[in-house]
């Protein structure tokens, strides 16, 4: 079957060419014919499209009409069981048909051009309204399954139970096999790593972002900027084994050496690893930013005697807060976002602790977790992960539609 | 004397206080940047420094007696048969041919678990599989050691370590040592990384199914992502009336940038598998789902660069009579190509590195075999990365790395490839 479909998406395409290639000449035709009958005189004007046009017009009928039946025979052939054969035959037969009638219409005064860009047009809107089909589709298909895992666990034991533990389902006539789905825990987690996180990247990417456009020279920025955008480069997956294998190890090993005992996973180790991550976010929409404030600012407070640091903290930074302010919203976006680094180095209990030596879990781990296992698709179990995934998509919009608002309106004022 | 007078000790004082907060504001960018750079450089040095060692293995080459009694008794050379034949035993008389001192079953045991067991008899089994016309004769085939070994001779097994703290036992370690003087163990480029796909031997395991499972989703990711960036691009810079529909476009794009990847995996996981009923852990899913999530990408870097295009350009085209269609597709476009190129690079290169849409769709299956279409189940580099840092053997952690190194190889490849791209056209122009 699969191999058939390809073959017939090959025939389309055979046709397509055919049709393009055979009523481009047919049209270079016909107009040499009728510039020859008119003794080499005729008006270019009078014809409207070029030749290729009218090719093309006859490409783009034909995969209408290829298409159509190769759909029709998706759906319809599985039921008539007539194999493959007439299909082909049906298809070649409206392929070459759509190839002569159009054909037919060459002439002068045929608008083929219109209509081609009429085509195209439509394809590009169609193409557009992808991106809103995908939102439409995530918002679609969260909401169906949370609502469908609300039915078994009230919303408000979700958004407010201080008891996470759904993996004692494991069988049903187990004690408590129901699971407890507060997610409250799950929340505090994904808070606590996301302040470690950004009290790395904040201020680190902040200072970078400074210093890169007001003190560097051209030849230090020519080579650290780049160097730090090969951090955002990175995979988060080989953040997460950096922070499983060297750095969650690293930790331990210091807090030890205080005489304190701390997990290899916590949230601390995942939290600086993120915040590593998010510097080259941070650094580079703040320096945009800080790009966009006038010279005029600057040179104002020169005039006044102010150091570059007193002008950078009072006049530029001042200037630039709003802009700051909605890259820090997008960076904490990706933060709360971000599954792989937590996944591996921050664990998978659910700890109610605002100890960044604890391990503590998040949203986006307890998705991965309990949608990895094999598992029935209708137990509360792997519903809430979809509960869990609205949660985490309402914020992120919420943080991302604000911020992006900002940041544009704040560009636009200068 | 006034406060004001700028000689004055106070105003002297004042000025040393700015002059030194200016110092430090200015030490402390250059503190943020060399912490940037100091990590940048850990995670490379630690990285390569466990990696490194993965590109080179172990392997014994011994001349093993297919004898016809052992693997095909009755002379039929039956494929069936001469597929489960016992090349195991073929391979231990190898082994203990090599010590013939050792009659001790439990010891015979240890020598046997010197080589790849697994490896070794596929090995023979394959040979003797294609060519049956080898059964009778002595063949000279180099095959991996076991892992253990492996990690001994690369220093990672430390033969200080007491003895019953280590996987290698002593009498292992003098038998190892004694093959390697005479010749037989021998460290060779790991080629087995390359070309095999996972395995649950670390000596046996591979990305080559992790590579072209990669290699297909971004193959599908591409046909899909390209033509909607683009697409979506051209239409929303060139013909979309300025209207709220417009702007709420454009919004969805620039959100869809920022939704966590993980969403879309979900997304894909509720439309793709469980609505449309599709298969798991496939390219053409996993495709699907990232084309959905680096088309914003390629978008935002397609609107730019039309937009860095100068308009005086299209003003030419159509005062000479093209049309507005026209105008775009034949000059604005082709003069914002290189740009669209770099976008749709550094596009790919994030989906090359997601992983967590994919673990979304099922591909962290254990796949044991080459996928040969995207409708097969396959896994993905990065994906493979993540189930080889699950197992804590050192073994597993060298590969790990090994397969890091060669994922940032091919990004910072992409990634460079699109720079000079972008450098090179630009020039030109």
């Amino acid at each position: 079957m699969n191999q058939i479909t390809v073959y017939m998406l090959m025939l389309i395409c055979a046709l397509v060419v055919a049709g393009f290639v055979y009523n481009r000449s047919q049209a270079l035709t016909k107009f040499r014919q009728m510039r020859a009958e008119a003794g080499g005189k005729l008006e270019l004007s009078s014809w409207h499209s070029q030749a290729s046009y009218h090719g093309y017009f006859t490409g783009w009928l034909v995969i209408f009409v290829t298409f159509t039946v190769f759909i029709a025979g998706l759906l319809l052939g599985a039921q008539s069981g007539g194999g493959v054969i007439p299909w082909v035959a049906v298809m070649i037969i409206a392929g070459v048909g759509t190839i002569f009638l159009c054909g037919k219409k060459i002439s002068g005064g045929f608008r083929a051009r219109t209509y081609v860009e009429r085509f195209v047009h439509g394809l590009l809107i169609v193409l557009s309204i992808i991106a809103v089909l995908t939102t439409l589709g995530i918002i679609l298909s969260l909401l169906f399954e949370s609502l469908r895992f609300f039915k078994s666990v009230p919303f408000m034991d979700f958004l407010f139970g201080f008891q996470w533990s759904p993996q004692t389902a494991l069988r049903a006539d187990q004690v408590g096999q129901s699971g407890s789905f507060g997610a409250i825990p799950v929340f505090a987690g994904t808070f606590l790593i996301m302040l470690v996180a950004m009290a790395i990247a904040g201020p680190i990417g902040l200072m970078i972002a400074i210093y890169l456009t007001e003190y560097a020279s051209a030849g230090v920025r020519k080579w650290v900027k780049p160097a730090i955008e090969i951090l955002a480069g990175v995979p988060t997956v080989v953040y997460g084994f950096f922070a499983l294998l060297t750095f969650a190890p690293f930790v331990r090993g210091f807090a030890e050496s205080f005489g304190f005992s701390v997990p290899t996973q916590s949230a601390l180790a995942a939290g600086v690893v993120m915040g590593v991550m998010i510097i080259p976010f941070v650094s580079s929409l703040s320096s945009d930013v800080i790009n966009a404030v006038p010279q005029t600012l600057r040179d104002g407070a020169f005039a006044l005697g102010a150091t570059e640091s007193e002008t950078m903290k009072q006049v530029v930074f001042t200037a630039a807060l709003p802009g700051i302010i909605g890259a820090f919203m997008l960076a904490i976006s990706r933060a709360i976002g971000e599954t792989m680094i937590v996944y591996m180095a921050a664990g998978k209990a659910a700890n109610l602790t605002a100890n960044p030596f604890e391990a503590v879990t998040t949203v986006t781990v307890q998705i991965v977790a309990l949608l990895t296992g094999d598992s029935d698709f209708d137990s509360p179990k792997t519903l809430v992960a979809f509960a869990l995934g609205l949660v985490l998509f309402v914020i992120t919009l919420l943080l991302n539609v604000v911020a992006l608002t900002v940041v544009r309106r704040y560009r636009a004022k200068y | 004397m006034s406060e004001n007078n700028f000689v004055s000790p106070q105003a002297v004082k004042r000025l040393k206080k700015r002059r030194g907060v200016e110092f430090r504001f200015r030490l402390w960018g250059q503190a943020a940047v060399g912490f940037a750079l100091a990590a940048l450089v850990w995670l490379l040095v630690s990285i390569v420094g466990t990696g490194h060692s993965a590109f080179s293995q172990h392997f014994m080459t011994l001349d093993f007696e297919l004898s016809e009694t052992t693997l095909d008794p009755t002379g039929a050379r039956d494929a069936e048969k001469l597929r489960g034949a016992n090349y195991r035993r073929i391979v231990q008389q190898t082994l203990y041919a090599q010590f013939p001192e050792v009659t001790e079953r439990k010891a015979k045991q240890e020598v046997f678990a010197l080589v790849s067991a697994s490896g070794a008899t596929n090995q023979l089994r394959q040979m003797v599989y294609q060519d049956p016309s080898l059964i009778g004769q002595t063949v000279r085939v180099t095959v991996p050691t076991s892992d253990q070994v492996d990690q001994l001779f690369k220093g990672y097994i430390k033969r200080e370590t007491a003895e019953d703290r280590r996987k290698v036992s002593d009498r292992q370690i003098a038998w190892a040592d004694t093959l390697k003087e005479r010749g037989v163990i021998r460290k060779k480029f790991n080629k087995i990384l390359f070309t095999n796909p996972d395995s649950r031997d670390p000596e046996l395991a591979g990305i080559a199914s992790a590579i072209l499972g990669s290699v297909m989703i971004l193959v599908v990711a591409f046909v899909l992502a390209f033509p909607i960036g683009v697409g979506s691009a051209i239409y929303l810079d060139e013909f979309a009336p300025k209207n709220k529909f417009t702007d709420f476009i454009e919004l969805n794009i620039n959100n869809l940038a920022a939704v966590p990847s993980i969403v879309f995996g979900l997304l894909g996981l509720a439309v793709f598998l469980n609505f449309m009923g599709m298969p798991r852990s496939i390219p053409l899913v996993g495709g699907m789902v990232l084309a959905l999530r680096v088309f914003p990408t390629i978008t935002i870097a397609t609107r730019s660069a039309l937009q860095s295009v100068s308009p005086s350009i299209v003003d030419g085209a159509l005062s000479l009579g093209a049309s507005h269609t026209q105008a775009v597709f034949k000059q604005k476009l082709p003069l914002a190509g290189p740009g669209i190129l770099t976008g749709s690079i550094i596009g790919m290169a994030q989906a090359l590195g997601e992983t967590a849409p994919l673990l979304m769709i099922g591909m962290v299956a254990f796949v044991t075999e080459v996928p040969t279409s995207i409708a097969e189940p396959a896994t993905a580099l990065p994906v493979q990365i993540f189930l080889w840092s699950d197992s804590a053997e050192r073994a597993w952690a060298e590969r790990t790395s090994a397969a890091i190194i060669v994922l940032l190889v091919v990004l910072i490849t992409m990634n460079g490839f699109a720079i000079w791209l972008r450098n090179r056209l630009e020039k030109r122009r």
